[in-house]
């Protein structure tokens, strides 16, 4: 059940999963004009594909984030099922709003909100919160770039300590926010870490959380080549590298209490994560106490897992 | 129904409710509740209502409150709130969503006095602040009115010419905490009265729609001017639904002005909400005197009834706008629009400002006096008059 997979496993399967034309119904259409190697088109792909596979369909609440402007300008859209731009700090409570009206009318559907960091982390937390406390029945997708990316890179409480953005323009100092330790914490009935280099935990995930009623959290680490000043050929690989030196560990949380690590680090060299992405300057990390930390964390979640298996 | 003793809040709360209940028949209804002095009451009625399809959802802030609001609407719900003073303020970058996805959600309004520094008593500078938003509003004077009002701003709303959010308020406890007698609608009466909400825009994944994507200047052009088009459309529409009010409930809930003795009236008064009842009883007073004074009450503000108020005024030389709210720099917000309204009509008609009751200070047949006093006196228009206003004493002086 709660097999650990190998950091550098779940690879090149992406071309096994059931494939999908993508036609009206796919979520994200052909013809977007979003960044190459945005790791938030390939997740809404990825997204897509898991609703059909199970025959299920969705509506987004989606505030100002990446996810708003990929819409494109009207009249046409790029996105194939009902979908509501949303105040910035409001996708959860529209979304809450979205989902008692489809419940009341015994409709199907998942309602999922899509959000980037900035409007998770920062101005929408009250309202993810709320939803949370309510157990509302709705998707949270978290797509984290880790920067306010629609506005240019800014720094956002998910950037990570070191980045520089154009408001951390020596590296930002603080620490990133624990979002899905906040989100457990309010008991939802589940809460994961999902990795667009490993997509078959991915779309298990993904099921997973479509059988699940109530709120449901999950977070996708997101690579933005524009803002990370990285190669969009090394979108996905950064992702896998982050997964291998243990910087985003995959696991899950059920009800807030029982963990299942998905994912067991190979504790690869960080330097290469870092490096190939310029809004980084080596100089200015610290890597010996970045490995620290991140294998503090992973001894506590594989603690957390053998003490409290899901 | 009997008549019932109750507060303005409860008049509201019940009136939401049946409304909500009547569109079981439909896609049901929504309500996000977020508690605020003096509106709490509303929202606590709502909750303990037994909606047949219905969901109360508390909310964390009134920011959240109108987006549930929203989501619900869009989904083809009847959706409604409550709110007040601050609450408006926090709330406003979802009311201003509300209008411009044209959804047909109603509010009711409790005016409450803004802060800091802090003050729960009347004031209409709360709804008044969201004057340049896509929301009809309506200003009720008593129990009764606000409960009628509400009900129609319903079925004002969801008229397919229409499609604009509606505001309904009262003032702070003068109206929302006093009892008064009020024939509360039954169930029967209101299913009658509301049909059930068919939302052109609703989301359907048999046709996906994406609300609220990029627009080029054109079209928000458009989308503006469709708004404008519908504003218009308000009054003509608004009598229609005043009439099937008579109809079915069989009392008048008032249309966009009531009048009294405005006729051959040399000196008139504009007032709303509960102002508008006090200054009624020292007109009809100041008539049996032998004065051609008259009074506009104002039920609705936005749309404007400009028409109506210069025809209202077209005897008249002299017209003292009561003002129960400040807009910083400028004056009172309700005489900004009367002195707008004869712009280019009107030479000879003297449209002067008093800024009364502020923050919750009484209004009382003294202080409408005193506003006459003065307006008969004076040569000209001026600078807004502050009445009433006491000096504070230094301490230890």
């Amino acid at each position: 059940m709660s097999t650990v997979i190998d950091g550098r496993a779940d690879t090149g399967v992406f071309t096994t999963m059931p494939s999908i034309p993508c036609t009206e119904e796919c979520i994200l259409r052909e013809g977007n004009t979003n960044c190459g190697g945005c790791g938030m088109s390939i997740a809404l792909t990825m997204l897509s594909r898991a609703l059909a596979e199970v025959g299920d369909t969705c509506s987004l609440a989606i505030p100002a984030c990446c996810g708003a402007v990929t819409a494109g300008a009207f009249p046409t859209t790029s996105y194939g099922v009902p979908t509501v731009m949303t105040t910035f700090a409001s996708a959860a409570a529209v979304a809450s709003g979205m989902a008692a009206i489809r419940d009341l009318n015994e409709e199907r559907g998942q309602v999922v909100c899509w959000a980037g960091d900035g409007g998770t982390y920062d101005i929408g937390l009250a309202t993810v919160s709320a939803a949370a406390e309510r157990n509302d029945d709705i998707l949270y997708i978290c797509y984290d770039n880790e920067i306010y990316g629609n506005t240019g890179g800014q720094r956002s409480s998910a950037t990570p300590p070191g980045a520089r953005t154009s408001t951390t323009p020596s590296g930002k100092r603080e620490a990133k926010k624990d979002i899905v330790a906040i989100m457990a914490a309010h008991g939802i009935p589940y809460a994961a870490t999902l990795s667009i280099a490993h997509p078959m935990d991915f779309r298990r995930k993904l099921l997973t959380a479509f059988q699940t009623k109530g709120m449901k959290f999950l977070l996708i680490h997101s690579p933005c080549p524009t803002g990370w000043k990285s190669e969009p050929g090394d979108s996905v690989e950064l992702v896998r590298l982050a997964v291998r030196s243990g910087l985003f560990p995959l696991y899950e949380v059920f009800d807030g209490r029982r963990y299942r690590v998905n994912a067991k680090p190979d504790w690869a060299d960080p330097t290469e994560y870092f490096r190939r992405q310029r809004r980084f300057r080596e100089d200015e990390l610290d890597l010996p106490a970045t490995r620290r930390v991140c294998r503090e964390r992973y001894e506590w979640l594989a603690h957390m897992a053998e003490a409290f298996p899901a | 129904m009997p008549l019932e003793v109750v507060t303005g809040n409860h008049a509201a709360g019940h009136a939401l409710s049946v409304a909500g209940e009547a569109n079981r028949v439909a896609r049901g209804a929504a309500c996000g509740i977020y508690p605020i002095t003096p509106q709490t009451e509303i929202v606590e009625r709502v909750a303990a209502f037994p909606f047949t399809k219905g969901r109360v959802i508390p909310v964390e802030s009134e920011h959240s409150a109108m987006g549930v609001s929203i989501g619900a609407a869009l989904s083809g719900a009847r959706a409604f709130t409550a709110s007040s003073s601050n609450g408006l303020a926090y709330m406003v970058e979802n009311i201003m969503v509300a209008g411009f996805y044209r959804l047909p959600v109603v509010m009711v309004a409790v005016n409450r006095t803004l802060g800091p520094p802090w003050n729960i008593w009347a004031d209409q500078s709360d709804s008044l602040m969201l004057r340049d938003f896509p929301w009809v509003q309506l200003y009720a004077s008593d129990n009764q009115e606000v409960h009628d009002l509400t009900l129609l701003a319903f079925r004002l709303a969801e008229d397919h010419r229409i499609l604009l959010p509606v505001l309904v308020c009262m003032d702070a406890f003068i109206v929302s905490h006093t009892q008064g007698e009020t024939d509360l609608a039954s169930q029967e009466q209101v299913d009658r009265y509301l049909p059930p909400l068919d939302l052109p825009q609703r989301l359907d994944h048999a046709r996906p729609r994406t609300m609220g994507a990029m627009v080029w200047p054109d079209q928000t052009t458009s989308h503006r001017m469709e708004i404008q088009e519908a504003m218009e459309r308000v009054p003509q529409v608004y009598e229609e639904c005043r009439a099937e009010f008579v109809e079915v409930f069989g009392r008048d809930p008032g249309g966009a002005m009531a009048l009294t003795d405005t006729g051959d009236a040399d000196t008139v008064l504009l007032a709303s909400a509960s102002v508008a009842t006090t200054a009624r009883e020292v007109v009809k007073r100041r008539r049996e005197e032998g004065e051609k004074v008259g009074l506009v009450k104002m039920r609705m503000f936005r749309p404007f009834p400009e028409a109506e108020l210069r025809d209202a005024c077209s005897g008249a030389t002299r017209l003292g706008v009561l003002d129960r709210d400040y807009a910083a720099g400028v004056g009172g917000v309700w005489w900004q629009d009367a002195r707008a309204a004869f712009q280019g009509h009107r030479d000879d008609l003297m449209v002067q400002d008093y800024l009364l009751g502020i923050g919750g200070g009484d209004v009382t047949p003294e202080s409408v006096d005193r506003v006459l006093a003065d307006l008969e006196a004076r040569p000209a228009a001026g600078a807004p008059v502050w009445n009433d206003v006491v000096v504070e004493q230094e301490v230890g002086a």
